[in-house]
């Protein structure tokens, strides 16, 4: 299979493209100042990228903003600003760590995972800014609660989400009518899957941080997980670190984002590897979600993205 | 690897059926044949087979997404799924069977392809499979598929579903639609789901997969005249393109070339394509359901909310509206106030003049209002719109024929509309 032939003019490609296009023109139209949370994964890089499209030639209307907890990968932060420089987009960067300086968020331990508290930090950078949108990366298929979501979603003054009041929506006419207080969640490529990102990501030729394709890291398995050896998660007393060929699925906080065991190092490697996939993309990765069976609709609820 | 898929666009599908009809069931069914629930998922539902003691699989634990649907074991709330066939990818709106809830219904109708119905063997066809019925062929789902499910519990009984199924094909001729196929099948046991069942060998039709991998998608709409709601206009003002103005849209039906001539309605003005972009990729020609930039000759007053058309084939143009609403919220229509219709990229103030009839969603005939239209009820209303309407009949294109009612004081989506025609 060779990936890189498929390019927009396949039709599957052309229907969640256009879908996520015309997404994006409905948030700039319809908002005062809609915002795109821009975190240097893939999915939001893919969204960067969709923005440039649609309006193009015209710049992207839209501020990246990153709420960074600053536990993050450095190549993830040099891709972040790279990123904003190469589509000429605006980038604000609002940290956790200001919030813990202000006292709005208190940490239980020195060193637990900011990962929760990012929702605090976002926040307040939308009164901050006022911001009454956020266009994300989030995809139905990524878990439970997120295959509910609408493509618009209402959130109230504490960002949280109410699965059981969520408005219809009908063909593709979003309301984005909002009160006082209130801010609108936009997820463009809701209807996209793993597989439908990476194939884009390969026939656009969209660029991603390093840490998504195979590489040497210093790892140590814990039930079941592989978990990166960095500063911010050292090794434990009784363990024994290895060095494996590993990549990235997700990338996020250093802290609760983990490397599976790979050696697909080229697109095509990762697109064989994700279309035969074998383990879901936050199951395998994200030591947040494993906590329970609920767990993303239990942070969702409390005003995670 | 098969990858044949991506070259035929998603095919969109929502089930309907009754509460215990088994529409989890089929979808967690259809995933572990495809073999698509991921091993880690896979692990969950055989640790929860072993604690229950259960030799199958429970399926619905693959789709039941919220913390209260788990904890009552049904389906609260329109879920969307993602899978593909060996021949195309699908994308499932999973649709809660409540009578509550038939505002979800029509939700995953308005934007499918195709409606998979499911019913019980066992209890036959239900006042719930009329109304899902009545609701697929209002909202104009192309394709219709019944599944006639649970065979396995009725010792895989020929005549019983010979019953049902001429009844759906009496019910379906009634409505004035095409006799849908009709497919019995165990969800649970995966008989006449992915592969044929050797226990029904009197049935000689193909599984339901291979009934959906032959449903036709969303491809006929670039058959359909011309349409494109301009979302925005594009101008960069930029140095390089100080001159450039573009119209911003998704081409919802038909196609435009370099050359041809457009109209923008609703005020009818003529011009002439001069250019189609696709980011930064100038292309001679584009079909729906592609999103582009257009440019043309003319220095014309367009602006979002109107409607490039093909002239040939013109959109109608009115302020009074017939339409037929689909009424979703808690609070009944109330006449007396103003309301919002989101139309294409535009917004409107509209007002009801009259409901002037109701429809039984269980026979589609109509019955006489008594001044109420509320929750899951369906209602034919004359619009008066403050502004004039660039519109197709929905069953023409659902782009141009649909709206949704919204309230200008709560917010809430109030109502899915479907245009009828201009109003006397």
């Amino acid at each position: 299979m060779n990936a890189v032939s498929h390019n927009y003019t396949d039709i599957a490609f052309r229907s969640i493209e256009s879908e996520a296009m015309h997404i994006l023109r409905e948030t700039a139209a319809e908002f005062r100042n809609p915002t795109l949370l821009f975190s240097g994964g893939k999915d939001s890089a893919v969204i960067v990228h969709l923005a440039y499209k649609a309006f193009w030639p015209s710049p992207i209307p839209f501020t990246l903003l990153h709420i960074d907890t600053e536990h993050n990968f450095e190549e993830v932060i040099q891709f972040r600003d790279d990123t904003a420089k190469r589509y000429g987009a605006k980038l604000m960067v609002r940290s956790v760590g200001d919030s813990i300086a202000r006292g709005t968020v208190v940490l239980g331990r020195e060193d637990e995972s900011r990962n929760p508290h990012q929702a605090v930090t976002l926040l307040e950078a939308i009164d901050e800014l006022k911001i009454d949108a956020c266009i994300g990366g989030a995809r139905r298929d990524e878990e439970k609660a997120r295959a509910k979501e609408r493509v618009f979603s209402v959130r109230n003054e504490f960002g949280q989400w109410e699965p059981r009041s969520q408005r219809p929506e009908l063909w593709d006419l979003y309301n984005p009518r909002l009160a006082k207080g209130e801010n609108m969640r936009v997820f463009p490529i809701s209807n996209w899957t793993e597989a439908d990102v990476w194939r884009y990501i390969a026939a656009e030729g969209i660029h991603l941080p390093s840490l998504y394709f195979a590489h040497e890291r210093e790892v140590v398995e814990r039930s079941g997980v592989l978990v990166p050896i960095t500063n911010l998660t050292p090794i434990g007393p009784r363990e024994k670190s290895q060095i494996r060929t590993v990549r990235f699925r997700t990338v996020g906080d250093i802290t609760c984002t983990c490397p599976v065991a790979s050696t697909a190092s080229t697109m095509d490697e990762i697109l064989e590897e994700v279309i035969s996939a074998r383990v879901s993309e936050r199951g395998a990765t994200r030591m947040d979600d494993q906590a329970s069976e609920s767990a993303m609709e239990e942070r969702k609820r409390a005003g995670y993205f | 690897m098969n990858d044949n898929h991506i070259l035929r666009a998603p095919l969109r599908v929502t089930t309907a059926g009754s509460v215990d009809d088994g529409k989890s069931t089929l979808i967690g069914r259809l995933l572990w044949d495809l073999d698509a629930v991921p091993i880690d998922q896979r692990a969950n539902l055989e640790r929860d087979m072993e604690r229950k003691g259960r030799t199958i699989p429970d399926f619905a634990l693959l789709t039941d997404g919220l913390l209260a649907e788990r904890e009552q074991g049904i389906t609260v709330d329109v879920a969307y799924r993602y899978f593909a066939s060996p021949k195309r990818k699908y994308i499932v709106a999973d649709v809660p069977g409540h009578e509550q809830y038939t505002r979800n219904m029509a939700t995953g109708a308005s934007r499918a392809d195709c409606a998979v119905t499911l019913i019980d063997a066992r209890r036959g066809v239900t006042v719930q499979t009329r109304r899902h019925l009545c609701i697929s062929a209002l909202l104009n789902v192309r394709t219709q598929i019944i599944a006639v499910n649970k065979m396995d519990l009725i010792g895989h009984d020929l005549r019983r579903f010979t019953t049902i199924r001429d009844e759906i094909a009496d019910f379906s001729q009634r409505l004035g639609r095409a006799i849908p196929e009709t497919v019995p099948i165990s969800a649970l046991a995966g008989e006449n789901v992915v592969t044929k069942s050797g226990e029904m060998s009197w049935y000689d039709g193909p599984p339901l997969l291979d009934l959906l991998d032959a449903a036709p998608g969303e491809s006929y709409r670039a058959e359909l005249p011309l349409r494109m709601p301009v979302q925005g206009v594009n101008r960069p003002q930029t140095k390089e393109y100080h001159d450039f103005r573009g119209y911003m849209g998704r081409i919802e039906s038909g196609s435009v070339e370099v050359g041809q001539k457009i109209s923008v309605y609703p005020a009818g003005l003529s011009t002439v394509v001069t250019g189609i972009y696709i980011g930064a990729t100038s292309v001679q020609r584009a079909e729906a359901p592609t999103s582009v930039c257009i440019t043309v000759a003319d220095e014309l007053d367009v602006s979002r909310g109107d409607l490039i058309a093909d002239p040939a084939n013109a959109p109608q143009v009115a302020r009074r509206l017939s339409a037929d609403l689909v009424w979703l919220d808690r609070a009944n229509l109330d006449m007396r106030r103003p309301y919002l219709i989101k139309h294409g990229a535009r917004t409107h103030q509209a007002k009801v003049e009259s409901l002037d009839n109701l429809l039984d969603i269980t026979t589609l005939s109509q019955i006489d209002a008594e001044g109420q239209l509320a929750t899951n009820e369906i209602g034919r209303v004359t619009l008066r719109i403050g502004t004039d309407v660039p519109f197709d009949l929905y069953e023409d294109n659902r782009a141009t024929g649909a709206f949704v009612v919204l309230d200008p004081a709560t917010n809430a989506t109030l109502a899915g509309g479907i245009i009828r025609g201009a109003a006397a």
